[in-house]
């Protein structure tokens, strides 16, 4: 499922356990079971989401398939500054493909990479709401607004 | 005096919030604290010129306020009554400073309904709500109106859902009302997943306890006594808003058992999303909502015969639910006397694009595209020529300049190729190609459809291909038949509105933009130049004067040249990446 081996300590097992409990180990509440484990774990590895089944008594697979089906949900860790740019059509019309493509071309990063240091990732996402300032990039809590490909370096140079 | 600062998260992303604790801060130091309170409200649409203050009662409008202009509005305005001069916002074209909204352009043609309180009050607190005939709709349900008189007037005020698909709202009540259950539900569908579409945020973020009462009126109507809200996890202030209106409403009596003494009781529980497009569908929500993937199903059954976990459901989309409170307190012959013959009322849409006043408006229905992106959007950014404008998101169409004057309602639109959906509206100039532009529609149907059934699975990747093929210059004549016959075939074979609609802008700018396709694959070339692969870059020997600039600034080494001399471009090495054009200082370096 996932290429990233990792060793679940018991104390996250117990987190794991905690969160399904907090929910009556409803299978109906899987999804907010999800957001809660990802809240606290930042990913989903394969492996939580084996205990989140045996403890919600369904399969891994439903709880795969869930996971994967929706887009908020991430199997890989984010980076330490996760860059989110902003791909809605307000911000298409106003360039943020090329906004992107100079993220791209920056970190040497595909959408949906982090870069080896863990330092940054890079994901695009829909429509942020915010079409005035358009094209928008987040990075973590941070809105830029307005940003022009020339702008990327400056960006970055903030989190250096 | 009150200050009013937008809190939408538009103004917030450019530190909205940091106005207001200046604000506080200046009134304080100047001993004013208790006269002048500084409210945080919703949206107040106008996003292009905000962060937005708004001094009442006088009504000034101050646009694009830092947080260091504090000092002088606390000390011109409120003090002295001098409106600041340099916050104001100038007409475009008469050059005159504005102090009042309602005299901006952006305002006039407007009438607010779904947004009436967005701007106007502290949505955390619900007194102002209150104040502002707030669950006075909801009080006069229960002690004066039965169910079926509810359903009644929503039905005769023509409200139709503002979600997409424009069905009768009164109708879908009356359905759900009539099938017995001993359980049934309200859902407010507040998954808005169209890019470019910000309406319900807005109206959740600026006026949540108008959604719950809403719900709690439908509750009353169909006999349900528990409401859902699914929202996307990604609407985190809109989250925030709704948990301080539901604590406060169920403090207040106003949800939960007996309401207000009667015997109705309702309660409401908070759903999350998790980024899928396609659970805008009511059948995928509700799956969502029990857990699992949004994959819709086949209808019938329709949710209000069997809904959330086999119970009838009625669901509603967050715009419908906010224009409920308003209809029946001011009544349906009031809501129906506005707009058009078939769809009655106002609509919410989000401006956005190339278009010089981006911003959510509310606008009767029966207003024309030429009032609301020349009149209320202030026209063509950088005095360009308008193009097309997209309604609807992904699922929607193209329009063109001869589609300026319909007056725009559900009906008019889908006869013109496109459709309302949620309220979406992006402009395009005369620089945008529309190949791209369903190729970038096309991209996000792939990526959101749900891939239970083929024809949307399969075959959109397939359009994607096609008209990926077509905008680097390797499409025939023979493809753009193709194209079309794929584009029918998955909107006749589609199980769901998503893959029923996605061909629309694919057909949408085939029937406006013809010559544009047939310029993409009989001439290879890309009339608004967008298309990299289709650009030609070469240097005016005459304009060349050797610098070497474009040379330096290579990075395949494609051009040659002494310096001093003219220079020239290998074409079978240039990547297209445009270094050339932008180091040249002579404009020597053409595209074409």
């Amino acid at each position: 499922m996932s290429s990233i081996k990792i060793e679940l300590r018991q104390q996250d097992v117990d987190k794991i356990n905690e969160i399904c409990d907090s929910f009556n180990n409803e299978p109906l509440e899987l999804i907010n079971v999800l957001h809660k484990t990802q809240e606290h774990f930042g990913y989903l590895p394969a492996e939580v989401q084996e205990v989140i089944a045996s403890k919600l008594n369904i399969s891994t697979a439903q709880v795969y398939g869930v996971v994967t089906f929706y887009s908020f949900f991430t199997m890989t860790p984010k980076g330490k500054h996760p860059i989110s740019i902003c791909m809605g059509t307000a911000c298409y019309v106003r360039g943020a493909e090329k906004v992107l493509d100079e993220f791209k071309k920056e970190l040497s990063l595909q959408v949906g990479q982090t870069t080896p240091d863990g330092k940054f990732s890079l994901s695009s996402l829909r429509c942020v709401g915010a079409c005035g300032l358009a094209p928008v990039v987040l990075v973590g809590d941070k809105t830029y607004g307005r940003v022009a490909p020339d702008d990327v370096k400056a960006i970055l140079k903030e989190y250096a | 005096m009150h200050l009013l600062v937008c809190g939408g998260t538009g103004c917030r992303a450019s530190e909205s919030n940091l106005i207001v604790e200046s604000l506080k801060r200046e009134l304080e130091e100047k001993g004013l604290s208790s006269e002048v309170q500084v409210i945080m409200t919703g949206c107040f649409g106008f996003c292009e010129k905000g962060p937005v203050v708004k001094v009442m009662p006088d009504n000034t409008f101050y646009v694009q306020v830092k947080p260091e202009d504090a000092a002088v509005i606390v000390a011109e305005h409120v003090i002295k009554g001098r409106p600041v001069q340099r916050l104001l916002y100038v007409d475009p074209k008469s050059k005159e400073h504005i102090t009042d909204s309602k005299h901006m352009g952006f305002y006039r043609k407007q009438i607010r309904i779904a947004l009436r309180n967005c701007g106007f009050i502290n949505p955390e607190n619900i007194e102002e709500y209150i104040a502002r005939d707030g669950y006075a709709a909801l009080g006069k349900c229960i002690s004066e109106l039965s169910a079926a008189d509810v359903i009644d007037i929503i039905k005769k005020s023509g409200l139709r859902g503002r979600g997409g698909a424009g069905f009768p709202t009164g109708l879908k009540w009356e359905i759900a009302s009539k099938n017995k259950a001993d359980q049934k539900y309200v859902v407010c569908n507040a998954d808005e997943g169209d890019p470019g579409a910000f309406m319900d945020r807005s109206v959740l973020e600026g006026d949540p306890h108008s959604v719950l009462e809403a719900m709690a009126i439908c509750g009353y109507a169909i006999g349900a006594s528990k409401g859902l809200i699914y929202i996307r996890a990604e609407y985190p202030l809109a989250i925030q808003r709704l948990k301080i209106a539901l604590g406060q409403a169920r403090e207040y009596g106003l949800l939960g058992k007996n309401i207000l003494g009667g015997e109705f009781s309702f309660d409401i529980e908070l759903r999350y999303g998790a980024g899928a497009f396609v659970c805008g569908e009511e059948t995928a929500l509700i799956h969502s909502m029990e857990g699992h993937r949004g994959e819709p199903t086949n209808k019938p059954p329709f949710p209000a015969e069997s809904g959330f976990l086999g119970k009838p459901t009625n669901v509603n989309n967050v715009e419908t639910f906010a224009s409920v409170p308003v209809i029946i307190n001011k009544g349906w012959e009031w809501f129906s006397s506005i707009g058009t013959e078939k769809s009655k009322g106002t609509k919410v849409f989000a401006l956005a694009g190339k278009i010089n006043n981006v911003g959510l408006i509310e606008v009767p229905m029966g207003t024309t595209l030429r009032e609301i992106i020349f009149e209320i959007g202030g026209g063509i950014k950088n005095g360009k020529k308008f193009k097309a404008v997209q309604t609807g998101g992904p699922s929607g169409g193209c329009l063109t300049e001869n589609h300026l004057d319909i007056p725009i309602d559900f009906d008019n639109l889908a006869a013109a190729g496109s459709i309302m959906g949620s309220g979406g509206m992006i402009v395009m100039d005369e620089d945008d190609c529309m190949v791209s532009i369903a190729k970038f529609f096309l991209e996000f149907t792939v990526e959101e459809s749900c891939g239970k059934c083929a024809p949307c699975r399969i075959g959109n990747k397939r359009v994607h291909e096609l008209l990926t093929h077509i905008t680097k210059g390797n499409g025939t004549l023979a493809d753009l038949d193709r194209l079309r016959n794929m584009c029918n075939v998955i909107k006749d074979t589609s199980l769901c509105g998503l893959g029923q609609t996605s061909p629309n802008p694919v057909l949408s700018t085939m029937d406006n933009f013809m010559d544009e396709y047939v310029a993409h694959v009989t001439e290879k070339r890309c009339p608004s130049g967008q298309c990299r692969d289709l650009m030609k870059y070469t240097i005016d020997v005459e304009k060349c004067v050797g610098c070497t600039a474009c040379a330096r600034g290579c990075p395949v080494n494609a051009i040659t040249g002494e310096r001093k001399g003219p220079h020239f471009i290998d074409q079978e090495k240039c990547i297209k990446c445009g270094a050339c054009f932008e180091k040249c200082k002579f404009g020597a370096v053409l595209i074409n």
